[in-house]
């Protein structure tokens, strides 16, 4: 392809640039791998990516309705843990039937969002300290419950953890990877086809055209939040399947993991611009990191750390650069953003 | 009356004493101060003394905030530094030697420095938001930090080092002094120059700042790097403290806390002007906060729970928006006055 033609695409679908580059990065990351290990490439390394990380997939979807509005949600981790302390708590010690727990749960962490949206919108707290002070207190919350490990030994969530679905091909997966499949796909057509997934585009783009144009800011952006803790809180039922235990510590770091997929999944992170499909992606590669430091047979987890420390500046910088040259004219805006 | 009701400080101090007295109702014997050995003891030098790490951080994280920006990244500072003076002081063949102990802690002050400038120039010059910039360093350091321990807890037995955290002069905890003398000398540096201003314009706005000639990136830069002085100080003092280095658990959430404390003191965290004296008095709500709940007997692990309220209720008392749709009366008509005024950077904030 000559310059001209790429300058051309690229003009024309700069929108998808991101997502493009994170699926070369997937790419690269999947053949790396399988150029050094035997096997890499297999059908169940590639479904145990989805099975590994399905509580996180769920946790960074509703972190991308958050971050599209131009918001930021710290609380993810401790609301997904309050959920695991809840679950296991309800379930193994007051032995509450499992049915009526997990509605309550999701109603939980909905509801601890919602009350996150109402003080950012209506009390103009900084999205960074209101869920900031969710994350202290959803985590203080669980503390409150125990401070011990629970296990869980519910018929109903233990059948859930344990049957797996064949796929074609012989490969396994977790039940929790079809929720997690139903909830990206829940989430695309809800960002694309309706109402709310367009305002939600339109409060990230600039909330003050929006407003103007008669976009409901207010209920779009504490919606945007109760997706969110939702998320969270079905994100947290998924990691008690996945760990059968209900503990405070779980899920410590999550929303930095949730925020780094978010981004290298090519998200704007001043809102506005960013596909769902892109978040999976940056999942993925998170997933494909932590595999083949898995692989690598070492315990040294502190290279995954590095690695997308280093993923997240390299993302970071390419969509400075891109929406750099995309304000090129006017030149306040540009202060603004980088204010 | 009103001139003491309305100070910027009248809030913080209150919550600081209202938090004393409840200590005092629980134990008494609170507000002694002991003197053994020549040294000075009690709970309220105890607070200074944990403390003081805190306090370091969240003076280095005012300037930041100052200038509009954020830190994240000094919680992995905190464990960094505190790595690279632990593993070099372990490789000494004698720990003893002070100027050996000297030069592992330069060492882990300019590397945190040369961190603290990294950080600078993703902001001031790619221009990337801060919450981001240092986001990178904060998963990646965290990471650095554990590879330079190796995923152990490095232990030292040096009694050079152990002086910086655990050591004693003029009856008080080393620590203590060496963060009130920062407080000091950065209390003098940028109010008794134009630098705290020139700060606060950088703050207030960047572009405006750049274009009457006061040069924004350079001042961001140093900023940046002064904040990872700040942090890498107050690993010295957690890492010598417990005389060993922690890559997991040093410092850990201690960028929270510290930018808790910068907004308890009523620092505004959209930048633009910064209270010096108010992050300090921040800085021992909050570690007071935590010795209350010892005090009174709460479990301790409830701390998140007692810092989440006051976080919340810090913020909205600090909200326009708030005082002048719940609070009645006189306040409603002050902060509909505040409102009233031309308030930057609303726009932008969703």
């Amino acid at each position: 392809m000559s310059t001209t033609s790429l300058r051309e695409f690229a003009a024309q679908r700069r929108g998808y640039l991101p997502v493009l580059a994170t699926t070369a990065l997937f790419a690269l990351t999947l053949e790396a791998g399988n150029y050094r290990y035997y096997g890499f490439l297999s059908g169940q390394v590639l479904a145990n990516l989805f099975v590994d990380n399905a509580y996180l997939l769920v946790i960074a979807v509703g972190m991308t309705f958050v971050i599209l509005t131009g918001g930021i949600d710290l609380s993810v981790g401790a609301v997904g843990a309050l959920t695991t302390m809840l679950c296991a708590n309800l379930v193994e010690r007051q032995g509450w039937p499992p049915l009526l727990v997990i509605p309550l749960v999701l109603a939980v962490g909905a509801v601890l969002g919602a009350g996150m949206g109402y003080a950012i919108h209506h009390f103009e707290v900084q999205p960074f300290i209101a869920t900031l002070a969710g994350m202290f207190f959803a985590r203080g919350l669980c503390y409150l419950i125990s401070t011990d490990s629970i296990p869980i030994s519910d018929h109903l969530f233990t059948t859930l953890a344990q049957s797996h679905l064949t796929l074609p091909g012989g490969v396994f997966v977790s039940w929790s990877v079809v929720i997690a499949v139903l909830v990206v796909a829940a989430a695309f057509v809800v960002l694309h086809y309706t109402r709310f997934g367009r305002a939600v585009y339109a409060v990230g783009g600039n909330p003050q055209s929006a407003l103007l144009m008669g976009v409901p800011v207010g209920r779009t952006v504490i919606r945007a939040y109760t997706v969110s803790g939702l998320c969270s809180a079905l994100g947290g039922v998924l990691f008690t399947l996945y760990t059968l235990s209900g503990y405070s510590l779980h899920l410590v770091g999550t929303e930095l993991d949730a925020i780094a997929a978010v981004v290298i999944g090519g998200t704007l992170l001043t809102g506005g611009s960013g596909y769902i499909l892109g978040t999976v992606l940056g999942v993925l590669v998170l997933g494909v990191i932590q595999t083949i430091i898995t692989f690598e047979g070492t315990l040294s987890s502190w290279w995954t750390k590095i690695a997308v420390g280093t993923l997240l500046f390299v993302f970071v910088l390419l969509q400075r650069i891109m929406t750099a040259r995309r304000q090129h004219a006017p030149r306040h805006q540009r202060a603004r953003r980088s204010a | 009356m009103r001139k003491v009701l309305g100070h910027r400080l009248f809030w913080p101090v209150a919550l600081l004493a209202a938090l004393l007295v409840t200590n005092v109702i629980y134990s008494p014997d609170f507000l002694s101060i002991r003197v053994r050995d020549g040294h000075l003891y009690g709970s309220l030098i105890d607070i200074m003394r944990l403390g003081s790490p805190l306090l370091l951080v969240a003076l280095g994280m005012t300037l930041v905030i100052a200038t509009g920006g954020i830190d994240l990244s000094v919680g992995a500072l905190v464990a960094i530094s505190g790595a690279v003076a632990c593993l070099n002081i372990s490789h000494l063949t004698n720990q003893k030697d002070s100027g050996a102990v000297v030069l592992a802690v330069l060492l882990a002050l300019a590397v945190c420095v040369a961190l603290g400038i990294w950080n600078g120039l993703l902001v001031a010059g790619a221009g990337m938001q801060p919450i981001i910039a240092t986001l990178v360093l904060m998963v990646a350091g965290r990471g650095v930090a554990q590879m330079i321990t190796g995923g152990q807890i490095i232990t030292v037995n040096s009694q050079p080092y152990h002086l910086i955290g655990g050591g004693y002069e003029l009856g008080l905890p080393l620590s203590v002094l060496i963060a009130a003398a920062v407080l000091v000398l950065t209390g003098l540096t940028v109010r008794r120059s134009a630098l705290g201003l020139l700060l606060e314009s950088v703050g207030g706005n960047r572009e405006a700042s750049r274009l009457v000639g006061i040069r924004a990136g350079a001042l961001t830069v140093t900023v940046y790097a002064f904040c990872a002085l700040c942090a890498a100080g107050a690993g010295l003092m957690i890492s010598s403290n417990v005389a060993s280095a922690d890559g997991n658990n040093a410092g850990l959430w201690i960028e929270l806390d510290a930018i808790l404390a910068v907004v308890i003191g009523g620092t505004s965290l959209s930048g633009g002007r910064f209270h010096l004296g108010g992050t300090a008095i921040g800085a021992l709500v909050i570690q007071t906060l935590s010795t209350t709940v010892y005090t009174i007997g709460v479990p301790p692990e409830t701390t998140l729970m007692f810092k989440a309220l006051v976080v919340t209720a810090v913020c909205l008392l600090q909200s326009p928006a708030f005082r002048a749709k719940v609070l009645p009366g006189r306040a409603r008509r002050r902060a509909a006055a505040v409102q009233a005024k031309p308030r930057k950077k609303e726009a932008t904030a969703p």
